[in-house]
C-alpha cells in the first residue's frame, strides 16, 4: 500500500501532479487497448495480401500455339472409330508437339540432352486437353490444326518475371557479327564476336554493377545475359571476356545469329546463375522466340478450377479436391444436422434435470474443445481399422467431420432452442397439444432460422478442417474426379496442404489461389448463415 | 470407376426399400384404424395417423438396425470367417503379411474376375471370400425382411380402439431423440477407448517410464520412443502463442467492452472473428510463406550482430518462433471473444461504485473489473491453452521435424501434433509400434486437453452462477 497522503487541496500541485500521472496511466492503458487491436487487425490484412499477391500469378497462365497436322495414324491408332483411343493418345500428341517445337527450333536437334531441353518446354501431360478436343472432332484428322498448350510452370513463372530479377537494356547498333574460333583442337568451340558502335559501353556498365551486387550476394552468384532481336538470341559467354580484354564473346542460342548485324539488340541480364534456377538459358532464349513469333499466349487460368490435382503445377486444377469436399461435406451434414438438432431438442426439451443429463452436458461441452486431431485418430483406429470402412474416402471423412461439428451444432441449436418464449409452449400446451406436438409443431419450427444458421456456420468451420483428415488417408493422391462418397478422393484443405508442400516454385501461386478457392466457399456459406439471420431472425 | 461404385446402389436400395416398407406400413396401419373408427361407435384413442406412425416405426426400426449393424462390420466379418477358415500358416505367412494378403482378395472382389483369375490360389481365397460376402449379405437381406414383417405383424395386432398410439410414437421419439443425444458420450467413449486400446497394445512393446521421460525420439526408424522432446516443443510453442494472444486478446477485449464506441465496437468485433474463422492451413500457408522466411532472415541478421556470437541462433527455415506466432493470433480472438463475454457479466453496479469513487476507466478495469473477472479470464486461458496445444496444421507447416530440446526459437522444432501426422500420413499398418505410437501421443494430448478443458468449463460454470 503506497503511503496515504495527507489531507490535500484539489488544486495543490502535488495533487495536480499525481492526477496528471493518472491520466497519463489512463492514456497509456487506452492506447495499449488500441495496439492490440491494430495488431490483430494489421495481421488480419497482411494475411490476406501477402496470399492475394500470390495468388495473382495463379490466375493467368503463358500457353504455347501449335499448329498440329494431324496424321490420321499417328492421331488415331485404332482409326476414327474409336475416338477414346484419340482421347488417350498422350504420346501420339506429344510427339506432334515434339516434332513442332524442334521444327520451330531446328538447332536442338543437335544432342539428345538439347532436345529433352526443348521439350521441357511443354509437360507430356499438358496435351490431355488437345487429345480430348480431338476425339471429339475426329473430322479434323489429315488436316493441320491450330491447339494450345500450357508453358511449362517454370517457364510461366519467367514470364510473369517470378524466377530471378531481370535488367532489360536497348544496346547500340551491333556493327558485325565475326564467326571465331575458340580453344584448340578437339575443344575448339565456335563462338561469336560482335562489334558494337559503342563498344558495350552501356552493357560494361550494367555488368559492373551487377558484379558488384552479386559480389555481397556471396560466391554462387552469377548472372546470364542474353542479348534478343527479334527471335534471334545469343548469349555472353561467361568466363571468356577477360582474357581477351576488351571483346565479348557470344554463343548462339536460336534464331540466325547474322540477323543481329544492324540491329539494336536488347540485352537481358537474368540476376540468377543458371545452376540456381530450374529454366536454362536456351529454354528462356526459345520461350523468348516463340513469344516474339506470337506463338504465346497469356489467358486466365481456368484450368485450376477445371482439372483435377497433377504432378505438374501448371495442369493442377483443384476440381476433384472440390467434388471430393463437396460429398465430405454431404455426409458430415447428414450426420452432425440431424443427430445435433435431435440431441439438442432432447436436451432443451426433454431432458430431466438429473446425472445423466448433466453428463451428457459435460461431455458435449468437453469434445467442442477436443483437439481436432483426436478425432482424426478415433477415425483412423474405429472407422479403418475396426470397421475396415475404405481409406481415402469422403465417406469416412464425412462421418469423423460430422462427428467433430456434432457438439458446435448441438450448442449452436440449444440457444436458438433457448431462444423461443417459454409462453408459446405454454400456450400450446394449454391448447390440448402433446410435449412432442409442442416440440415439433411449434418450437422447432421458430427455433429453425437460428438452427440454420449455426449449421451452416459448423459447416462452414467443417469444411475448413485438415488435421483429421490427413489421418484417414485422404491426403492421397487422386488424379480424377470422384464419382461417389466411397471413391478415393481428397480434400480441398488438404490439397492446399498438400500442394504447399510441393517444391517447385510454381505451386505457392497455386496454393494461394486454392486458399482463395477454399475462403470464397467459406464467405458464401457465411454470407447465407448471415442472410438468414437477418432474414428470418425474431426478436420475442 | 463403376466397379469401385457398384456397392453404393446397395445402400441407396436399402434406403428405398426401407423408405417404401415404411410408406407402406403407415398407410397399412392408418387404413387398419380407419376401419376399427368406421365400424364401432367407440371412439378412438389415437388419431389414425398415429397408428400409421406406430406400424411404420416398428417395421423400419429392427430392418434399419440389422442392414446398419451389417454396413458397419459386414465386411470384417466375412473377412474373420475367411481367416478361420485358412489354415494356419497359410501359404507360409505371419499375422501382417495375411492381413496384406487378405486386404487384397477384399480389393480384388470389387474387380474384374480377369484381373486375378491367374493366380489359382488367389483366385480360389477370393471367390470363397465372395461366397462368403454373398451369403452374409443375403443373410442379412433376409434376415433385416423378417424382422421388419415380425415388426409389422406386432404392431398391427397391438392396434385397436383403445390403443394409445400417440403416447407409444411419442415415448419412441423420446427415445430417438435421446440416442441421438447419447451419441456425444458414444463419441467420448470411442475415443477414450480406441486410444486407450491402441496405447496398451504400445506400452507392451515400449514401457511407459521410456515413453514419458525418454530423451530422444526416433520413431520413424522404431528405435528410440522418447517423447520429453515432443513435450517440449509442445510447450514452447503453446508458450509463445500464448505470449502473443492472451496480451492482444485481453486488451483488446477490454477495449471493446469499456472503452469503444458500439459502432466501433460493430466493426471491430466480426473484424476479429474473421481471425477465428480463417481455416489453420491458411494460416500455416502464411507461416511458411512470410513469417518463418521474415523469422529467419531476423536471426541471421542477429547472428551478424558483433555482440552475438556466430551461429548462436539456427534461423531454421522452418522454426518455432513463425509456428507460435501464427498460432497466438489465430487464438488472439478466442481469448477476446471469451474474455469479452465475462467482462461484460461483471454487474455495472461494481463500475459505478468504482466512479463514483473518483477512479479512471483504467483503474476501475485493473482494480474492480479485471479482479471480479479474474476466474473467467483464467478459464478463457486454459481454453485457449488446451487448443494452442491441439492445434496441428500451422506446426505441421512452420514448425519442423526435429525433435530436439533447445530454447532457440529460431530453431526446428517439432511438436506431439506434428508426429502423430507424421506417423500416420500415408500407409500405416496397425500392427507396428511406430503406428501405436501415434495413439499414445494421442492419448497424452486427449488427457491434457481434457484436464484444460474441464477445469476451464468448472471454472466458467461456478462463476456464471455466481453473478446470475
Amino acid at each position: 500500500m503506497p503511503e496515504l497522503p495527507g489531507p490535500l487541496s484539489f488544486d495543490d500541485p502535488e495533487a495536480l501532479a499525481r492526477l496528471k500521472k493518472r491520466h497519463a496511466a489512463e492514456r497509456r492503458f487506452k492506447f495499449y487497448g488500441r495496439l492490440a487491436i491494430s495488431f490483430a487487425l494489421l495481421f488480419l490484412g497482411l494475411l490476406v495480401v501477402s496470399i492475394g499477391s500470390q495468388a495473382v500469378a495463379a490466375f493467368s497462365h503463358n500457353k504455347v500455339v501449335f499448329h498440329l497436322p494431324l496424321e490420321a495414324d499417328l492421331v488415331a491408332p485404332n482409326g476414327p472409330g474409336d475416338p477414346a483411343a484419340v482421347a488417350e493418345n498422350i504420346s501420339g500428341f506429344y510427339q506432334l508437339v515434339r516434332e513442332d517445337l524442334l521444327a520451330t527450333f531446328p538447332e536442338a536437334g543437335e544432342t539428345a540432352a538439347r532436345t529433352r531441353e526443348l521439350n521441357g518446354l511443354v509437360t507430356r501431360l499438358a496435351v490431355i486437353p488437345m487429345a480430348r478436343e480431338t476425339s471429339e472432332h475426329l473430322d479434323r484428322l489429315g488436316e493441320t490444326y491450330r491447339y494450345r498448350a500450357p508453358l511449362s510452370d517454370d517457364l510461366d513463372l519467367y514470364l510473369k518475371g517470378k524466377v530471378a530479377p531481370e535488367i532489360d537494356l536497348r544496346l547500340d547498333e551491333i556493327t558485325r557479327v565475326v564467326r571465331v574460333r575458340v580453344g584448340e583442337g578437339v575443344e575448339a568451340v565456335e563462338r561469336l564476336r560482335l562489334e558494337s558502335a559503342s563498344d558495350f559501353s552501356v552493357l560494361r556498365e550494367a555488368m559492373q554493377r551487377a558484379d558488384t551486387a552479386m559480389a555481397e550476394a556471396g560466391p554462387d552468384a552469377g548472372y546470364s545475359i542474353l542479348l534478343q532481336h527479334g527471335a534471334n538470341l545469343v548469349r555472353l559467354v561467361p568466363g571468356e571476356t577477360g582474357e581477351t580484354g576488351e571483346t565479348l564473346f557470344f554463343e548462339p542460342l536460336t534464331g540466325i545469329p547474322a540477323n543481329l548485324a544492324g540491329a539494336r539488340p536488347t540485352a537481358r541480364l537474368i540476376l540468377l546463375p543458371e545452376s540456381a534456377r530450374n529454366v536454362t538459358d536456351r529454354q528462356v532464349a526459345w520461350t523468348l522466340a516463340l513469344a516474339e513469333q506470337g506463338r504465346i499466349r497469356s489467358g486466365l487460368n481456368w484450368s485450376l478450377l477445371t482439372n483435377a490435382d497433377s504432378t505438374y503445377p501448371e495442369i493442377a486444377g483443384v476440381l476433384a479436391a472440390i467434388v471430393g469436399s463437396l460429398f465430405t461435406m454431404l455426409v458430415t451434414s447428414m450426420i452432425a444436422i440431424p443427430i445435433g438438432v435431435f440431441a439438442a431438442l432432447y436436451l432443451e426439451e426433454y431432458a430431466p434435470k438429473n446425472r445423466v443429463t448433466d453428463f451428457i452436458e459435460v461431455n458435449i461441452n468437453n469434445l467442442a474443445a477436443v483437439p481436432s486431431i483426436v478425432f482424426g485418430l478415433l477415425g483412423a483406429a474405429v472407422f479403418l481399422n475396426l470397421l475396415a470402412l475404405p481409406r481415402s474416402a469422403p465417406l469416412v471423412g464425412g462421418l469423423v467431420l460430422g462427428l467433430l461439428t456434432l457438439p458446435t451444432v448441438i450448442i449452436a441449436s440449444r440457444a436458438a432452442l433457448r431462444a423461443v418464449p417459454p409462453s408459446i409452449r405454454s400456450a400450446a400446451l394449454g391448447l390440448g397439444a402433446s410435449k412432442t406436438q409442442t416440440v415439433f409443431h411449434h418450437v422447432l419450427p421458430l427455433a429453425a432460422p437460428g438452427i440454420m444458421t449455426g449449421a451452416i456456420i459448423g459447416m462452414a468451420r467443417a469444411l475448413g478442417e485438415t488435421a483429421p483428415l490427413l489421418l484417414i488417408g485422404m491426403v492421397a493422391f487422386v488424379a480424377e474426379v470422384p464419382s461417389g462418397p466411397t471413391d478415393e478422393a481428397t480434400a480441398l484443405p488438404v490439397l492446399i496442404y498438400k500442394w504447399s508442400t510441393g517444391a517447385e516454385r510454381a505451386w505457392e501461386p497455386n496454393t494461394a489461389a486454392a486458399i482463395l478457392v477454399l475462403l470464397t466457399f467459406m464467405v458464401v456459406m457465411n454470407a447465407i448463415a448471415v442472410f438468414l439471420r437477418r432474414r428470418f431472425e425474431r426478436r420475442w | 470407376m463403376l466397379q469401385t461404385f457398384s456397392h453404393i446402389p446397395m445402400a441407396w436400395l436399402a434406403f428405398a426399400v426401407l423408405a417404401a416398407a415404411g410408406c407402406a406400413a403407415f398407410l397399412a396401419g392408418r387404413a387398419t384404424a380407419m376401419k376399427i373408427s368406421a365400424s364401432g361407435s367407440v371412439m378412438m384413442n389415437s388419431q389414425p395417423n398415429y397408428h400409421g406412425y406406430f406400424a411404420a416405426m416398428w417395421t423400419v426400426l429392427p430392418a434399419a438396425l440389422i442392414l446398419l449393424a451389417y454396413s458397419l462390420f459386414g465386411s470384417g466379418l466375412a473377412r474373420s470367417l475367411l481367416t478361420q477358415e485358412l489354415p494356419d500358416g497359410f501359404a507360409g505367412m505371419d499375422g501382417v503379411q495375411l492381413s496384406q494378403y487378405l486386404d487384397r482378395v477384399g480389393e480384388a472382389a470389387q474387380l474384374d474376375r480377369a484381373v486375378w483369375a491367374s493366380e489359382p490360389l488367389f483366385a480360389a481365397v477370393t471367390e470363397r471370400f465372395m461366397t462368403l460376402q454373398g451369403g452374409l449379405k443375403l443373410a442379412t437381406m433376409l434376415a433385416a425382411a423378417v424382422a421388419g414383417l415380425a415388426g409389422l405383424a406386432f404392431a398391427c395386432r397391438r392396434l385397436n380402439a383403445s390403443f394409445r398410439a400417440r403416447t407409444e410414437v411419442e415415448n419412441g421419439i423420446e427415445w430417438a431423440l435421446f440416442a441421438c443425444a447419447a451419441i456425444a458420450i458414444a463419441t467420448t467413449a470411442g475415443i477414450v477407448l480406441s486410444l486407450l486400446f491402441e496405447s496398451i497394445r504400445f506400452f507392451t512393446e515400449i514401457p511407459v517410464f521410456d515413453f514419458l521421460f525418454g530423451l530422444h525420439w526416433n520413431a520413424q526408424t522404431e528405435e528410440d520412443f522418447g517423447a520429453i522432446p515432443l513435450f517440449f516443443g509442445t510447450f514452447i510453442i503453446s508458450l509463445i502463442a500464448m505470449c502473443v494472444a492472451v496480451p492482444v486478446g485481453l486488451y483488446a477485449a477490454i477495449y471493446l467492452s469499456e472503452y469503444a464506441g458500439p459502432k466501433v465496437r460493430a466493426w471491430i468485433k466480426p473484424m476479429l472473428e474473421i481471425l477465428a474463422g480463417i481455416p489453420t492451413v491458411v494460416y500455416g500457408f502464411f507461416a511458411l510463406l512470410v513469417v518463418a522466411p521474415a523469422v529467419s532472415a531476423a536471426a541471421v541478421w542477429l547472428n551478424g550482430l558483433p555482440v552475438i556470437p556466430d551461429e548462436f541462433f539456427a534461423a531454421s527455415s522452418t522454426n518455432a518462433l513463425a509456428a507460435g506466432l501464427v498460432m497466438g493470433v489465430m487464438i488472439i480472438p478466442f481469448v477476446s471473444s471469451l474474455s469479452d463475454d465475462v467482462i461484460n457479466a461483471v454487474p455495472q453496479s461494481l463500475r459505478d461504485g468504482a466512479f463514483a469513487m473518483g477512479a479512471t476507466r483504467s483503474e476501475t478495469v485493473k482494480q474492480v473489473v479485471m479482479p471480479a473477472a479474474l476466474p473467467g479470464v483464467i478459464a478463457a486461458v486454459l481454453l485457449a491453452v488446451s487448443r494452442a496445444i491441439g492445434e496441428t496444421m500451422i506446426v505441421v507447416m512452420a514448425a519442423g521435424l526435429r525433435p530436439q530440446i533447445t530454447l532457440d526459437p529460431t530453431a526446428e522444432i517439432t511438436t506431439i501434433t506434428v508426429q502423430i501426422v507424421a506417423l500416420l500420413t500415408g500407409d500405416s499398418e496397425f500392427d507396428s509400434p511406430k503406428t501405436l505410437s501415434a495413439f499414445a501421443l494421442g492419448f497424452v494430448l486427449f488427457a491434457l486437453t481434457l484436464v484444460f478443458n474441464l477445469i476451464a468449463l468448472r471454472v466458467v460454470q461456478k462463476y456464471r452462477e455466481k453473478y446470475d
